[in-house]
């Protein structure tokens, strides 16, 4: 068990470019943290200076308080679960998951012991004996984390794990490693390019972006309190609608949309001194205006506008509108959209409505906005002009608390018990953007549900 | 799910980081890698350095001065005498030319004949393991062995060849009969070098590239020098440049067949017969370092032209 | 499908040529050691009669078993330490970043376009002057030098293939750089290096011209060289049938060798050269 703490860490390469540049991230004993981010953002190099594969440029890496820059990968006790696994094609599953004491004269008996707990915790003991080219690719996943838990490890660091996966058994092991990591409530880093993951998993998640760390914090604070325009983009799918909006005298903005009137304290302190500003606002603080209270009504504001795609999934809808904005703007947001490794083409609104609603492609509609939800960036710098980081620090506390139990939940559980990998079959598709938010809590209430 | 998240998309190997890209400080591990480097790496090295660095310096040296090796208290500088000597004696121009025939003539024919076998050896679904067996005999074969072969069966006496061809040639009493010999032995035995190389090539072109030229309506020539040929230039260079230096530097055939007789001579074979055979210690080194700059200019040119060529072939 | 089965007729057919072509030359020096006598001027392509006659005459040839002896062991002793100089060599020039790297891939390159013959002739005269003339040390270390960079080029494309991340498991597993090349780099590289070991072997048992230009008895001289050397059972019989039933013993390691690893030889012929 141990904590990580990365002070200035800074990584330059030979043409002097930081891949890294003046990260600092506590992480505390049996935290699970996520590194996020598009690619090139430098999270993989940050966790292969953690493990040692990547030599730091400056700043200090401290594990158990001591600092360990200079040590060689060996001599650092951390396991590390690979992007391909990196399993040794040469030896059985028995030997992979025994490499690590082999190196380390481990005796037989206590070897053999500990290969077979791991077994039975990741369920592989039909497998011990083939070979990994034999397995499938989930198979091969668990025998790399039982390469990694065998060893009793000071941190779990692993390497966007499930991107070779398919989509549904992505859903499947990215349950199994939330239990796993609960259960032997051990430290663990987690890069990923994947904000479902990063949603579903972290305690904390550490958005990146060109080597800077923009922020890191809970998943919902992330998602309701984000600090600039680029995690505010980057966390939720469908992302966040960024729109022009001009400050105009009467305590309204001036957008593509009609006249937004603004709400709170917040929103209102915002546009001092601005006179154009970044809207940012989530599909689903939209709705079709014909289906909502009229109380709840008051709070927003109602604009009508022509739909132009609608797509229905089921459980909701989505329409598509597409909106006009300068060329300033427009490639403003392409930009933006090229930094979230996306490649949205045209400035369009994706608003999300009951799935109940009549709304239909081709037709203008009356779409509620719910105002109070409306965050307002500053197009120069990105910076988020209505966080509230009161608020927000108020939702990673609870989360931290939320992590405190569930360990001692999962410690007073029995290990080896067979943990059923129903319930997760969901997979990545389904936590969309409506439950996005929730899909932290509700991931929680699964893995409760489980345990009872 | 329609809707885009936006960086699943996310090209996730880029992310490792370039391992050329070195930093100006050298660390503890940099600094040991160095050294394990050069444990690993400095054996070979010192035996490829040792018994070639300095042979060529050698020669290089001995090139300068008129030595022969029965009478060294003769020896004496000579500067570029040896070289003067060679490139103004006719019989050195008429060995270069041989060479060169032999060099051309063969790599055109292999080339030819070993895309051939590529072709059958890509697309035959049967005998398809038992014509790669059978190819690489000729390959592992001992080039004497081959000469041998090749010379019995053109011998008047007792080769089967001039009564197939119901003739009584004496292959062996010209220049140019006895160079087809050699050619046909070198040929053979290097083809399949050069065919492998080009199924190499072959096997990396996509079927769908060959499907889509099919459905725009190409015929077979058209696929073959409008698909196949350009999608596998680098392969095609390797072959050739491979070859061409091979075959510049012929010698065992030669020896073999003819040992240099009615004027079939190569420049390898000069160099030997200057140094081995007559101790003429410098002008036979002279040769070899000529020998030596003939290639390298050949392996320049081929890199160089090829290079334009692909060069072209992104302008267009 | 009438036309591709068409097709295939056609391709069987060019299969059959091919093994014709790539055969008839062995077949007929195989014929060539079974004529006895005079029969070697029969100016058929098959004896008249089958006669062992000729394989007696070169096993009781001191020249060629000496040769022989010279020739398998030289080759062999010479291939085995080539291919583990190469594939140390081969392991650092894929794997680790050190100055003078370009310049080791730079002087293997160099060997391979640099004329043997070039090289030959000083090392005649170095070896006279410190005595490895006509010896198998003199043999072996030329050897070396010309049949490494083709197994480098060989061995490091393996090493190439070999994820990186094999070796990062096995540091972060506790290994050291030396036990994560032994354990994991090795056992993985095995097939490479057996590779590397049979095209080592066929480069150095096909030598011709370090064989005529650094040998001068039976001491050292390795069969090819032997060859060009032997002269029949007297002075007078012809040597062609012997030649050719010298030629047949020689042949025969080859061809089992490629019977037994076509595939790898194929596979490491061209990864080496389109890749290195």
């Amino acid at each position: 068990m141990a904590a990580i703490e990365m002070k200035h860490i800074i990584k330059k390469y030979g043409d002097g470019f930081p891949a890294v540049n003046d990260v600092s991230i506590d992480i505390a004993d049996g935290e699970f943290v996520i590194l996020v981010g598009p690619s090139g953002c430098g999270k993989s190099t940050l966790l292969r200076m953690i493990v040692g594969l990547e030599d730091i440029t400056d700043g200090d890496m401290i594990i158990n308080g001591q600092r360990v820059n200079e040590k060689a990968p060996r001599d650092r006790n951390l396991s590390m679960v690979f992007q391909n696994y990196a399993l040794y094609p040469h030896l059985t599953v028995y030997e992979n998951i025994a490499f690590p004491l082999r190196l380390s004269k481990t005796p037989d008996a206590d070897i053999d012991k500990r290969v077979r707990e791991a077994s039975t915790l990741l369920e592989l003991d039909d497998h011990l004996e083939r070979k990994p080219a034999n397995l499938s690719g989930g198979q091969r996943q668990r025998v790399a984390m039982g390469r990694a838990i065998v060893r009793q490890a000071d941190a779990f660091l692993f390497d966007e794990p499930l991107s070779n996966l398919d989509a549904k058994l992505r859903g499947q092991m990215r349950t199994e490693i939330s239990r796993l990591q609960r259960r032997l409530g051990i430290t663990t880093v987690y890069v990923t390019h994947d904000q479902t993951e990063a949603m579903t998993l972290g305690d904390r998640v550490a958005v990146m972006k060109k080597g800077i760390l923009q922020q890191i914090a809970s998943p919902r604070e992330l998602y309701e309190q984000p600090v600039n325009l680029f995690v505010a983009g980057f966390i939720g799918s469908p992302p966040m609608n960024f729109l022009p909006a001009e400050v105009r005298g009467d305590g309204k903005l001036q957008t593509p949309l009609g006249p937004i009137a603004l709400t709170t304290d917040l929103q209102r302190q915002a546009v001092q001194g601005h006179d154009v500003l970044l809207m940012g606002v989530r599909p689903e603080a939209f709705e079709d205006a014909k289906l909502v209270d009229p109380d709840k009504r008051d709070k927003g504001d109602v604009f009508n506008a022509q739909v132009d795609v609608t797509e229905w999934l089921g459980n909701e809808q989505y329409a598509y509108i597409p909106f006009e904005a300068s060329a300033e703007i427009r490639d403003q947001l392409r930009d933006l959209s090229r930094e979230l490794d996306s490649d949205q083409l045209r400035t369009q609104l994706i608003i999300a409505i009951d799935s109940t609603s009549r709304i239909r492609a081709g037709r203008t509609a009356d779409i509620w906005v719910d105002t109070r939800r409306m965050h307002l960036f500053d197009p120069k710098t990105g910076v988020n002009l209505t966080r509230d980081e009161q608020a927000g620090a108020r939702l990673t506390a609870e989360v931290e608390e939320e992590r405190r139990e569930e360990m001692e939940e999962a410690r007073n559980m029995p290990l080896g018990e067979a943990p059923d990998v129903q319930g997760s079959s969901s997979g990545d598709g389904s936590v969309g953007a409506r439950d996005g938010a929730g899909s932290r809590s509700s991931g929680t209430q699964e893995a409760g549900s489980r345990r009872v | 799910m329609s809707t885009t998240i936006p960086a699943a998309s996310a090209e996730v190997r880029a992310q490792v980081p370039d391992r050329s890209g070195k930093k100006p400080g050298i660390t503890d591990r940099a600094r040991k890698e160095r050294t394990l480097g050069w444990m690993l790496a400095g054996p070979a090295f010192f035996v490829m350095l040792l018994t070639t660095g300095y042979p060529v310096l050698n020669a290089i040296w001995y090139s300068l001065f008129d030595f022969r090796l029965t009478d060294p208290d003769g020896r004496s500088f000579v500067g570029l005498g040896n070289y003067i000597t060679i490139l103004t004696d006719g019989l050195f121009w008429r060995q270069f030319g041989v060479t060169a025939a032999i060099t051309i003539v063969t790599v055109v024919i292999e080339f030819v004949l070993g895309f051939a076998l590529a072709l059958v050896m890509h697309r035959a679904l049967f005998l398809r393991k038992s014509v790669r067996t059978a190819i690489l005999v000729p390959y592992g074969i001992i080039t004497v062995v081959s000469a041998y072969a090749w010379q019995y069966a053109f011998t008047p006496a007792y080769g089967f060849v001039n009564p197939l061809l119901g003739t009584d040639r004496d292959w062996f009493g010209g220049t140019v009969p006895s160079l087809v010999v050699i050619c046909l032995s070198e040929i053979w035995k290097t083809t399949p070098f050069m065919s492998l190389l080009l199924l190499a090539g072959l096997a990396q072109i996509p079927n769908d590239y060959l499907e889509a030229a099919k459905v725009d309506g190409a015929t077979a020539w058209q696929r073959f020098s409008k698909v196949i040929v350009p999608n596998m230039k680098a392969a095609i260079m390797v072959a050739l440049l491979f070859r061409t230096l091979d075959a510049f530097r012929i010698f065992d055939n030669v020896f073999i067949m003819t040992a240099g007789a009615n004027g079939t001579e190569t420049l390898s074979f000069l160099a030997y017969r200057q140094t081995i055979t007559r101790v003429m210690i410098g002008l036979g080194s002279a040769v070899s370092v000529i020998l030596a700059i003939l290639v390298v200019l050949i392996a320049v040119l081929f890199v160089k032209g090829f290079k334009t060529n692909l060069a072209q072939q992104k302008g267009a | 499908m009438n036309t591709s089965r068409k097709g295939q007729v056609g391709w069987i057919i060019g299969a059959i040529l091919i093994m014709f072509y790539a055969l008839l030359p062995v077949a007929w020096i195989l014929s060539l050691s079974f004529k006895a006598g005079d029969d070697i001027n029969n100016q058929k392509f098959w004896p008249t009669n089958w006669s062992f006659e000729n394989y007696d005459i070169v096993f009781s040839s001191d020249l060629f078993t000496t040769a022989l002896r010279n020739s398998v062991g030289i080759s062999l002793i010479a291939t085995f330490i080539s291919v583990v100089l190469a594939m140390l060599a081969a392991y650092a020039v894929a794997r680790l970043e050190f100055p003078g790297k370009s310049l080791i891939l730079g002087v293997a390159l160099a060997i391979t376009v640099f004329p043997i013959i070039a090289i030959a002739t000083p090392l005649f005269n170095l070896w006279r002057t410190i005595g490895l003339y006509d010896t198998w040390l003199g043999l072996i270390i030329p050897y070396l030098s010309f049949s490494l960079p083709l197994s480098i080029y060989v061995l490091s494309a393996f090493f190439r293939e070999i994820p990186w991340e094999m070796e990062q498991a096995a540091q972060v597993d506790g290994a050291t750089a030396w036990q994560a090349f032994r354990k994991v780099i090795v056992p993985l590289a095995a097939p490479g290096v057996f590779t590397a070991a049979i095209l080592t072997f066929f480069a150095i048992w096909n030598d011709f011209i370090f064989g005529i230009t650094l040998t001068s008895s039976e001491a050292a001289r390795p069969v090819p060289a032997a060859l060009a050397f032997f002269s029949g059972a007297s002075q007078f019989a012809q040597p062609t049938a012997p030649i050719a039933a010298a030629s047949v013993v020689v042949t025969i390691p080859v061809i089992i060798l490629v019977l037994a690893f076509q595939q790898k030889i194929v596979a490491g012929l061209t990864n080496g050269a389109v890749k290195g």
